[in-house]
């Protein structure tokens, strides 16, 4: 089959990784960094699914370039709905 | 399905359906496939995004101190759990690839009790929101949470929106675990049966890419919804 | 003659097996398309019976038919059973199921029990939609606008919600299952560049499917949950903005316009290059155009709110987006167009189709361009206007398409030819009768009448007569095929494998295919639309 046999010993590696980072994205939000506190979480949060993604996921040793385009056409119309949806939202005449 | 090329390839591998030329091919279309539902996914927790973003900008003060009533203890063990759970997928993906069939199954009942684990324990957070009046509707009171904010006047019905987001969103989140949870048990049961090995185990790969999606979405949501500002300790 | 009536009995995707069960059990994708077939037409009629109703209460200017509370409901469920019970599923769940496989040299779609799957979501949504009309209907406009659909509604809106949200993973299915065919089942040989721009197109439509679809669930959901569960998201007095539910609702539902028209314009693209036995012009712009308006398609959803509030700087960005789509769509007409010039062109059934195609979508792209516009838009916002514009693009351009390819494949479907000179004499009756239906509503618009109304002023009339006597003539001009199709299946002449001369690998198997498609998988050699190569047909068998 296309996909070889990552050694176990990197599961756990990720593994533990997100376990750490779980427990900095929560002691951090008690730290006051102001209008960091959310840009931390997000980065964090955004690093974490990245782990899960590229190993977990096995898209860093999947030789198939379909499943990054998906994937980053996913992220593109999010970002469309986001964006575009807050363009509205952010620009509204107050008052 | 009478014709000899479908039947040749029958022989060859049974795990092959007619259609395909080979189990090459028919991997990859079924892993694609799951790729592009996950896609599907995305977009569709990506309207609730939207609307928290909405939301949480124009009434910052309400999400904040609403998601100061949220046990982030709980909400801490449970993205661990998950974590844990994902591990537990992803070295029985590996398994699999091995063909080391005992080892998957165990994988597997471990999965399935993280996964029944975190459940339990969300359902343990609801009913604390059930018994504090937090659930939105005509019983909805923050009461309590105004007590604890004296100096943040909050607007009653802006932290209904909180909390209606927090239910839409880890409701659905809940019912996808329960999903997965079933799906699981089907994988379960075809390993126990040893359908899967080296050369085939496209299910349990398949499974697992929705396992993970779906730990990524609370990989989001407990930042989201749990640590909006946790600095003003009431 | 007497092999061709032989070539009818061949084993075939057809009488391979007998039975009910047979069919309803089965994973072909050539009789799912066929079980689509006649479920789609079955919501077709049921959506146009309503839509008569409609016509029929505007015939006179007083409310005098039915009730205000009635006529709400019947334009809602005309809209609703239309959009998503018709036009939605139509071409890519009929003509793309039959058709992708074999436009793609292989045996069957990706996932066949999957594409089983689909319809059977389809028929559980249709059912919960009929029991839903029956039990009562519903009165919130296609569009469930919120607040009205979450806290003032008394009709049955959960149901209806409940319908389009289960009938959504059915497009969401088909579309999956269409992707995945396309990248991984091509034949040897087929490559990127020599596919069919029918196979383009849906691959752009599943693209809409799979990305938009998704979003209108999740919006119907918060609706269903707002009604069942008291959640308030777009609920006003708790600070909700009913203009987050327009723009999550618009978000699929403006890209939900080119699932509709992209499978048509695949159709016509199939169909303009065959009867002028010319090569497509300009093959990869074609194709390409085909991805810009599932992409640009996406960027120009507010449009539909320009007046109902939301911010001008948003309004500026989504009319000059608007304006953008414009620009796919406007290099497929000149490409046809340009197909056309000089070619040996054959007024045969599908043609005729294809060119009121043409014309008729071009009425209603260039009709959009004026409520892109943000100032032409204030004055025909939610007029009669907007009514015409849209069923431009959605009847004379989709249903055109539609039809088209039913005439066009028809032989390649059922092995035997529909009788020619009705195929030309409803075709004409129906772009006739189109545009005496809308074009009249064009003129009401931009005289002010305004849609969702079930009475109005004496001076609009005459229009208005105009048009209910159009609706009628389309009537029958729809109610004609679905005779003639049925009276060919027994008594058309037997069409042989290929009775258009026509380029494709569909075309290089028998009529009717065999279960698999093909004897063998083939290779292909050749480019798409080598019309240069092939003689064109002696004499097309007629019906």
């Amino acid at each position: 089959m296309s996909d070889h046999v990552i050694p176990s010993k990197m599961y756990y590696g990720i593994w533990l990784t997100l376990m750490v980072l779980t427990v900095v994205t929560a002691a951090v939000a008690f730290v006051d960094l102001g209008a960091l506190n959310t840009v931390v979480a997000l980065v964090i949060a955004t690093f974490k699914a990245m782990l899960v993604v590229l190993f977990f996921m096995h898209v860093k040793y999947t030789s198939e370039k379909m499943t990054k385009a998906v994937i980053f056409s996913a992220i593109f119309w999010l970002l469309l709905l986001l964006i575009l949806g807050l363009a509205d939202f952010a620009t509204r005449a107050t008052g | 399905m009478a014709d000899s090329t479908a039947l040749a390839h029958e022989h060859e591998h049974s795990d092959l359906q007619h259609h395909f030329a080979d189990m090459e091919q028919q991997q990859e279309a079924s892993t694609l496939g799951m790729w592009v539902f996950l896609c599907t996914e995305i977009m569709f927790f990506g309207g609730m995004f939207l609307a928290y973003l909405v939301y949480r900008l124009e009434y910052y003060n309400e999400f904040a101190t609403a998601s100061q009533s949220l046990d982030i203890k709980m909400g801490t063990i449970n993205t661990i759990v998950l974590i844990c759970s994902s591990l537990t997928v992803a070295l029985g993906v590996r398994a699999a690839q091995m063909g080391k069939r005992t080892l998957l199954v165990i994988l597997l009942i471990l999965t399935l009790i993280f996964g029944l684990a975190f459940l339990g324990i969300k359902g343990v957070e609801w009913h604390d929101k059930y018994k504090e009046h937090h659930i939105p509707g005509p019983t909805f009171n923050i009461s309590d949470i105004q007590h604890a904010h004296p100096q943040t006047p909050l607007n009653p019905g802006h932290a209904e929106l909180y909390f209606s987001l927090y239910f839409a969103m880890t409701g659905l989140h809940a019912l996808h675990m329960i999903i997965g949870i079933g799906i699981f048990l089907v994988l379960l049961w075809m390993a126990w049966k040893g359908r899967f090995g080296p050369n085939y185990y496209t299910p349990i790969e398949i499974g697992g890419l929705y396992w993970h999606f779906v730990d990524i979405v609370w990989i989001y949501l407990f930042p989201l919804l749990y640590l909006i500002d946790r600095k003003h300790i009431p | 003659m007497a092999t061709a009536a032989v070539e009818v009995e061949r084993p075939n995707y057809l009488n391979s097996t007998e039975g009910i069960r047979s069919w309803l059990l089965t994973v072909d994708h050539k009789r799912i398309a066929l079980l689509y077939l006649m479920s789609v037409t079955f919501f077709f009629f049921i959506g146009g019976f309503f839509a008569l109703l409609i016509r029929l209460e505007l015939l006179t200017p007083a409310g005098d038919l039915v009730m205000a509370d009635t006529y709400n409901k019947l334009f809602t469920m005309h809209g609703q059973i239309m959009v998503f019970f018709f036009l939605i599923p139509s071409i890519p769940a009929v003509l793309g199921n039959f058709l992708i496989p074999m436009m793609v040299g292989a045996k069957d779609l990706a996932f066949p029990k999957i594409n089983l799957l689909s319809w059977y979501i389809y028929i559980i949504a249709g059912s919960l939609m009929l029991h839903c009309i029956v039990t009562g209907g519903v009165d919130t406009g296609w569009t469930f606008y919120t607040p009205f659909s979450t806290a003032f509604s008394h009709t049955q809106v959960i149901e209806a919600g409940v319908a389009i949200f289960i009938n959504g993973f059915s497009s969401i299915l088909t579309g999956l299952n269409f992707v995945v065919t396309i990248h991984r089942m091509r034949a040897p040989g087929l490559t990127w560049r020599r596919l069919p721009l029918f196979v383009w197109s849906h691959y752009a439509v599943s693209l809409i499917m799979l990305l938009g679809t998704p979003v209108l669930a999740i919006t119907l959901l918060l609706v269903v949950f707002e009604r069942v569960f008291n959640l308030g998201i777009f609920d006003p007095t708790r600070g909700g903005d009913p203009l987050l539910f327009q723009h999550l609702f618009w978000f699929y539902s403006h890209p939900a316009v080119y699932i509709m028209i992209l499978p048509s314009m695949g159709v016509v693209s199939e169909i303009i290059p065959c009867f002028c036995r010319k090569r497509i012009f300009g093959y990869e712009f074609v194709a390409m155009s085909s991805i810009g308006i599932a992409v640009i398609g996406f960027v120009v959803w507010a449009h539909h709110m320009f007046v109902a509030g939301i911010s001008l700087y948003a309004a500026l960005i989504f009319s000059v987006l608007s304006y953008l789509v414009a620009v796919p769509s406007a290099i497929k007409v000149f490409n046809w167009t340009a197909t056309m010039y000089k070619g040996s062109i054959k007024l045969d059934t599908p043609m005729i189709y294809a060119l009121g195609f043409i014309g008729l979508f071009t009425i209603g792209g260039l009709t959009g361009l004026f409520l892109a516009c943000l100032g032409v838009d204030i004055h025909v916002h939610d007029t009669y206007f907007v009514i015409a514009h849209f069923h431009y693009v959605m009847v004379g351009g989709a249903v055109m398409g539609y039809m088209g390819g039913l005439h066009f494949w028809w032989p390649k479907i059922t092995g035997r030819m529909y009788p020619e000179m009705w195929g030309k004499l409803s075709a004409v009756i129906i772009f006739l009768g189109f545009n005496l239906t809308f074009f009249p509503q064009f003129i009401l618009g931009y005289l002010g009448m305004p849609r969702r109304y079930w009475e109005y002023p004496a001076e609009f009339q005459v229009w208005n007569v105009l048009s209910t006597a159009g609706a009628s003539i389309l009537a029958v001009g729809y109610l004609l095929p679905m005779i003639y199709m049925i009276w060919s299946l027994r008594y058309g002449k037997p069409a042989g494998d290929n009775p258009w001369a026509a380029a494709g690998l569909e075309w290089k198997t028998q009529s009717p295919p065999i279960t698999s498609n093909f004897e063998d998988t083939p290779e292909v050699t050749w480019e798409a639309y080598n019309y240069d190569e092939i003689p064109a047909p002696e004499e097309v068998p007629v019906g």
